[in-house]
Formats: structure tokens, C-alpha cells, sequence
């Protein structure tokens, strides 16, 4: 008898959580992304008001995207994809596409459209740089500055070269991208033959020589958040990093450090489902996803860090920042004010020639 | 005894039951030998899948000639026949059937969505490929094999990249199933029109990381046995009540994380940090760099690893008895000689553990050189890293990992033939 009382309600309780996932949509989601201000800025916008309209659905958070490409395609080998939805750049998820490890969508159909009624794939517009990308905010790498430490605002990106005028380190990415273009861009090449002088030998060792004048005043950063604290520890007097992090230390931490927006590098971050999902769980991202990158969602976004939404339509209906209540559209990097000179980071481009010259690289820096 | 046993009349000595003793003594054996190994088979097979096999499987890719998970021949199989008959050398572009071939491979590749990993992979020996599979795929798999030719004019429309020589040459010489490209690339080497050639010296990558690798690391240990050799011998020499409170002095680092003690010295040994702080305060105007460099993984990892040195010197030291140093000094030699002579070869085994320990453990540390290292701080093990997940070049990965594992090998049959493993202790 007991028995079988207990086998009854075990019964109830899966039928009751089998009911729940309505329309047969899993009950639970692995959502990969980059961790830190960036992850929780998209907790805060919409995994925590999806998870409000659909409760008893549990969200697994990973902070993998660094290494998205490799783990994907590992997990493929393996024939066990765990994750659901993954967070990557641009260049990423152009990877996973073209290597038929992302799934291609159709964005006007698994997309919410803006509020007048453009339709998703011309709100989004260019950030659509693959069939499987689904663009959520454009970020840029960007230089800041320890405003105590200088004796005279730098204006331009040119400064990290100028060791006269700003002595002291400086913090650099330990990669070639941005490094070479920014380097080109100081030794006076017009920004549009930067790649094609890149694509030379004697373009990549005059951007090598260029770099070589600061090599011995440089601290070579691999993670995005060292620049802030080397800045903050009075460190190094100028490095680049990502711009929302220099937004976090500068008006949530109060450090005094300045934004220097010059010849900024746009890149994309968005949304890639991986391929072959089971049919429960992409229906669960799917229906996560048309929330998640609905105008208001990605407006809502840009309350808790300072990316621009990828969404045209967003851009208005961005308002304060969350808790510090001060507007944050001047904070981005699309604002016109901040855009004055910018690349987009050469995705195609890069493709082709990261491998060579990030062994170059490697080998200049141990000369 | 001679009761149980008799010889027979071919001369055998036979058991009790009558069976020959030998054999009767082989079975008593072999019973014995299989228990022995029923109770390590737990054990050898949990190591075997789970060490052994995958290990060996990642240490094959520095050899196989993948794209993906698929070989290249297999992917490109038509052009693989067909690019033989042609001939680098000579100059000229491939011929029209090796285009037509092309064309066959990448339509099947674009649908299995395996032509940019083939991209990729001839992107690692000659840069730019990538960007030329990647734009033909889809182009190619619109063809008509049979009626769109010829198609050596439609690959150049495309991108007349599929004109270069070199290119050709590449695919030419990575169409089989095993490659050395992986072995040659990780000693600095290629593959040049006139055969296998170094690259030029301010080209050169892992040949420096490996000797900067081995080098460091021998420093590292040598610092460790300087400074854990005084302390291990305090240990030994104190009452055991205040050894052990020493003991937990010398293992509470050892059981901080490995991330915390990293970031430590980061705020230790930094320009605007604590030491720098000091050494201005006492007058002097200039701030060292101690940190971002070689010093500071020196430094850092010596204090990580000293735990690994001093145990083993401990309990080495701790078997000696404290009776030999007296009674060499009551034969009248000094203080110095009687170390020299006496208490300092007895602790060779604890040296030779110690050291191997230490030296095994840098030759692979990965999170404080990337920490700490700066630019010329960095092992051979952030190129291995890099490589598996940034790059995801694993062939490359794979056989800095196999020449990292023979060099260490080598190492320790030096060690033996020097000092003998027999004569390491670790207690």
C-alpha cells in the first residue's frame, strides 16, 4: 500500500511538471555567455522577467563564450551539446556558421519586430553579419586614461605612442586585432589602406616598428578586466579595453579615469543556437529569444552597461542607468559624440590573417 | 619435506598428487599473479580510459592530416587524384581537371558544411586560404558539374587567389592522410620550394618558449632547494610539537588557492604595490619591475612550489639520526665538514624527489606565467593553451604537447643515468 501510494504521487508530480512546460518547451535552458557586468546586464534585462512569466523554469548560466568555438565544436564531436544558447562576437558566430555548428535562422520570422512594424531584419540592419547571428549590442575597444596622471587631456588614440607627453606604462591587448591597426593609423596611414598595408610585409613590420617604440612601456593584458585595475592601481597611465568595463570603473566605481573614444574598434556581440538542438529545447529558445531581443528588451539592456543596442529602434528608448540614475546615452559608443573616428573590426579580414600574424606577434614579443 | 615430494623415473620432481613440481608450483604462482591483478584492474582500467586513451588520442591529431573531424583526402578526394599529375615547379597554374575537381569537392564539402574547416586547416601553412573556401563554397555548390565548365576561369572570377602557385602548392603537399606540418611548425620550421628549412631566427616562436620553458624551471627548483633546504632542516632538528606547528606554516600556502597566492603577489610586486611602496619610502627614486616579467613567475612560482621541496626533504631528513652529526663531530671534524661529509649525502634521495617534483610541476605551470609573465615571462604551455582554445589549431596543440612530453621523458632518463631513480625517497 505504501508503495504504491508513493509511486501515485511521484505520478502526480511528473504529470504536474510535465503540464507546466506548456507547449512542450523544456523546462530548463543553458544560456552561455561572457560572465561579469555583461552577463548580469542581461540577467537583469530579460532572464530575470522571463523567468517572472514562466515560472518553474530553471535558467543555467555558464561563462564559457571566450571559448565557445572550441567547446562547440568539441561538444559536436562528442555528439552532446549542453549548452542552448550561446553569447559570442561576431567573428565567432560567423565561425560557427560557416562550420554548420551554429543554427541558421530566419530573422524576420523568430524575431519580435520593432514597434512600428520594421520588420527584424531591417531593425537589425547590417549587425546581421550571418545567417545564424542574432546581434544583441555593438561594443568597442577603446583607450582610458588616469585623469591625475597627465598633464593635458589626450585627444587622440596617438597618445599611446607619445611616451614625451604621457610617460608611464601603458596596457595593451596581447594580440595582434586593433594593436597593428592602431599602430598604422599613428604612423599616418589613411584608415581605409590599413588592411591592405597589412597584407604586406613591409606593412606588418612598419606597424611592428611603430609598436616597437612603446614595447619597453607596455603591460600586455589578456583578460578584459586587468586594464581597470592596472588603471585604478595607478598601474599604467593609459590602456585599452572594452568600453563598457571603463564605463564601470569610471561612473559605478568613481575612479578617475577618462575615456578616450578616438579611433575606437567596433566589434558585435549576439546570440548563436547551436545546431541540432533537441525539439523541446529549441522551442524553449526560441520563445526566449524573440523575447530577449525585442526592442524593449535590448533598450532595457543598456540600463545596466553601457553597449549600444543593436536594434535601431532601441536607440530611443534607451533611459538612465539603473541605480545610478545618470543618462546613459552619451556612454555609448554609437553615440554621435563619441563616433567621430571608428573601424569596425575586420572580421573577414582577420579570418584570413590571424593565424600569421598572431605568430608574428608572438615572436616580436619575444625579441 | 621428502615425504611430500618423489622423483619419478624420467628424473622429474613430482608433487604430493603426482603433477611435476614445476608446473604444480607455476599454478600456485599464476593463481597469485591473476589476484594480484583483479585488485589492481580497478584501478588500471579507470587510468587506461580515462588518462591513457584520450591522451593518446589528442597526442595522434599532431600527425593526422584533419579538417574537423573528417581527413582531408576524404574531403577532397577528387582533387587529391587529380593535383599529382601536376607539378609545382613548373610554374604554371594547375590544369582545367584539377579546377573541375575543385569544383566536385567543395559543391560536397558546402553541404556538409565542411569547406571553411578545410580552409582552416590550409589556412595554418599558408595564410589567406581560409578567406577563398570560405567564399567559393556557396558559389561552387550552384554549379553544374557536368555542363558549367570549365571552371578554372569561374574559380578565378570568384577570387583569382585560386590562380596562386603557392596555394596549389599547399594543397599539393597536404593531401595525404598523415602530415609533419603539426611537428614543423612547433620546431620553428617549413616547408620551403627547396625542401624543410628554419624559419628565420626573429620568426621564431616554440623553440624559444621550450628552452625559456626548461630554463626557468630549473631556476625555479634551484630556488626552491635553496631556500626549502634550511627549513626542512629545522623541521627535522625541532621537538615535534613545535615542527609540526612549522609543518602547517610550510602547507597553509599549500592549501590557499592557487589563484589567490598568484593574485598576492600581484599586489605585492606591482610598480605602485606594496614593495615598490617600501623602497621608495626608504629614499630611493626609482620603482623596480618585479612583476610582468621573468622575476615575478620566479619569484611567484618558487613560493608556490617551495611546498613540494621542503616535504620531501622533511621526511628524508627525518630518518636521519641526529647521532651521526655528533659522533662525526666527536672524531673532530668542524661544523661545515660534518654537513658536507655526513648529513648532506644522506639527504640526496630527498633532494633528487624534491627536485623532480618541482621541476615536472613548472615545466607544465600554465596560471601564474599567464598572470604574471608579461611578454617574456610566458611558458610553452599559454602557446598550448592558446592554441587549443583560441586558435583551435589542435594539430599544432597537439605536437608542442608530444615534444613537451618526450623532453620531460628525456629529462628523467637523464636524471637516472646521473643520479639513478632507485635513489629518490620520498620518506
Amino acid at each position: 500500500m505504501k508503495l504504491k501510494s508513493i509511486l501515485l504521487a511521484s505520478g502526480a508530480v511528473l504529470g504536474t511538471s510535465f503540464a507546466a512546460s506548456a507547449q512542450d518547451m523544456a523546462d530548463s535552458m543553458t544560456v552561455v555567455s561572457w560572465g561579469g557586468a555583461y552577463q548580469n546586464s542581461q540577467v537583469q534585462a530579460y532572464i530575470e522577467p522571463y523567468k517572472e512569466m514562466n515560472p518553474g523554469l530553471e535558467v543555467v548560466t555558464d561563462e564559457s563564450s571566450g571559448e565557445a568555438v572550441t567547446k562547440l565544436r568539441a561538444m559536436s564531436e562528442a555528439g552532446n551539446v549542453t549548452w542552448d544558447l550561446v553569447d559570442v562576437t561576431a567573428a565567432d558566430g560567423m565561425r560557427l556558421c560557416d562550420e554548420g555548428l551554429a543554427m541558421q535562422i530566419d530573422h524576420d520570422e523568430m524575431l519580435a519586430a520593432a514597434p512600428d512594424g520594421t520588420p527584424a531584419s531591417e531593425d537589425f540592419g547590417g549587425s546581421i553579419v550571418s545567417d545564424c547571428f542574432i546581434p544583441q549590442i555593438v561594443f568597442s575597444t577603446t583607450f582610458g586614461y588616469r585623469t591625475d596622471m597627465v598633464d593635458q587631456k589626450p585627444e587622440s588614440v596617438c597618445a599611446i605612442f607619445d611616451t614625451e607627453t604621457y610617460p608611464g606604462q601603458r596596457a595593451l591587448e596581447k594580440r595582434p586585432i586593433g594593436n597593428l591597426e592602431w599602430a598604422l593609423i599613428c604612423d599616418g596611414v589613411a584608415i581605409d589602406d590599413v588592411y591592405d598595408t597589412l597584407e604586406t610585409e613591409e606593412g606588418v613590420e612598419r606597424a611592428f616598428a611603430k609598436l616597437d617604440t612603446i614595447k619597453d612601456d607596455t603591460v600586455w593584458w589578456s583578460a578584459g578586466a586587468e586594464t581597470p585595475q592596472l588603471l585604478a592601481d595607478g598601474e599604467v597611465v593609459m590602456g585599452s579595453t572594452y568600453n563598457g568595463r571603463l564605463f564601470s570603473a569610471i561612473a559605478e566605481q568613481d575612479q578617475p579615469i577618462g575615456m578616450l573614444w578616438d579611433w575606437q574598434m567596433f566589434d558585435l556581440d549576439g546570440w548563436i543556437i547551436p545546431a541540432d538542438l533537441p525539439a523541446d529545447r529549441l522551442a524553449r529558445v526560441k520563445d526566449f529569444v524573440k523575447f530577449a531581443t525585442d526592442t524593449q528588451r535590448l533598450a532595457d539592456q543598456a540600463k545596466y552597461i553601457s553597449y549600444g543596442p543593436a536594434r535601431a529602434s532601441s536607440a530611443p528608448l534607451v533611459g538612465k542607468h539603473a541605480e545610478l540614475g545618470i543618462e546613459m546615452a552619451p556612454h555609448m559608443p554609437t553615440d554621435p559624440a563619441n563616433a567621430k573616428n571608428t573601424f569596425l573590426f575586420n572580421y573577414n579580414w582577420w579570418a584570413s590573417y590571424r593565424d600569421d600574424l598572431d605568430s608574428q606577434f608572438q615572436a616580436w614579443l619575444l625579441e | 619435506m621428502m615425504a611430500d615430494t618423489h622423483v619419478d623415473e624420467n628424473g622429474l620432481v613430482l608433487a604430493a598428487d603426482g603433477t611435476p613440481l614445476k608446473q604444480s608450483l607455476a599454478r600456485a604462482l599464476r593463481a597469485q599473479k591473476i589476484r594480484a591483478l583483479l585488485l589492481i584492474a580497478p584501478l588500471l582500467l579507470f587510468v587506461t580510459i580515462s588518462f591513457v586513451l584520450p591522451i593518446g588520442e589528442m597526442l595522434m591529431r599532431s600527425v593526422q592530416n584533419t579538417a574537423g573531424t573528417e581527413y582531408v583526402p576524404d574531403l577532397l578526394p577528387n582533387v587529391v587524384e587529380e593535383v599529382q599529375e601536376w607539378d609545382p615547379a613548373s610554374g604554371e597554374m594547375p590544369p582545367e581537371p584539377v579546377y573541375r575537381a575543385l569544383a566536385q569537392d567543395l559543391a560536397t564539402a558546402f553541404e556538409n558544411r565542411n569547406h571553411t574547416q578545410l580552409g582552416r586547416r590550409f589556412n595554418y601553412e599558408s595564410a589567406g586560404m581560409s578567406s577563398i573556401f570560405r567564399k567559393s563554397g556557396r558559389r561552387v555548390s550552384n554549379w553544374d558539374i557536368e555542363t558549367d565548365g570549365p571552371f578554372r576561369e569561374k574559380f578565378l572570377d570568384i577570387d583569382e587567389d585560386w590562380g596562386d602557385i603557392e596555394y596549389w602548392a599547399t594543397i599539393k603537399a597536404n593531401s595525404g592522410y598523415y602530415t609533419t606540418s603539426y611537428f614543423l611548425a612547433a620546431f620553428d620550421a617549413q616547408r620551403t620550394s627547396e625542401g624543410i628549412a628554419m624559419k628565420d631566427p626573429d620568426q621564431r616562436i616554440y623553440s624559444k618558449l621550450m628552452i625559456r620553458t626548461i630554463w626557468l624551471s630549473f631556476l625555479i627548483t634551484f630556488c626552491t632547494f635553496a631556500l626549502g633546504y634550511p627549513v626542512a632542516w629545522l623541521l627535522a632538528d625541532l621537538p615535534t610539537k613545535s615542527a609540526n606547528l612549522l609543518l602547517i606554516l610550510v602547507l597553509l600556502p599549500f592549501w590557499t588557492s592557487l589563484l589567490v597566492r598568484t593574485s598576492a603577489w600581484k599586489i605585492l610586486l606591482q610598480q605602485q604595490g606594496v614593495i615598490n611602496d617600501f623602497w621608495i619610502a626608504l629614499g630611493f627614486t626609482e620603482r623596480m619591475s618585479l612583476i610582468n616579467n621573468q622575476l615575478g613567475v620566479v619569484i611567484a612560482m618558487t613560493h608556490i612550489l617551495l611546498p613540494f621541496m621542503i616535504l620531501p626533504l622533511y621526511s628524508v631528513m627525518k630518518t636521519i639520526p641526529p647521532s651521526y652529526l655528533r659522533a662525526a663531530k666527536s672524531l673532530g671534524a668542524t661544523n661545515t665538514v660534518a654537513f658536507i661529509r655526513v648529513y648532506f649525502p644522506q639527504t640526496t634521495p630527498g633532494i633528487g624527489a624534491g627536485s623532480l617534483l618541482v621541476f615536472i610541476l613548472a615545466v607544465g605551470y600554465f596560471i601564474t606565467p599567464e598572470l604574471v609573465g608579461g611578454a617574456d615571462g610566458t611558458f610553452i604551455s599559454n602557446r598550448i593553451y592558446y592554441q587549443f582554445s583560441s586558435s583551435g589549431n589542435w594539430g599544432l596543440a597537439a605536437a608542442l604537447g608530444t615534444i613537451m612530453l618526450v623532453v620531460v621523458l628525456l629529462l628523467y632518463y637523464i636524471y637516472d643515468k646521473l643520479v639513478g631513480v632507485d635513489n629518490v625517497k620520498l620518506g
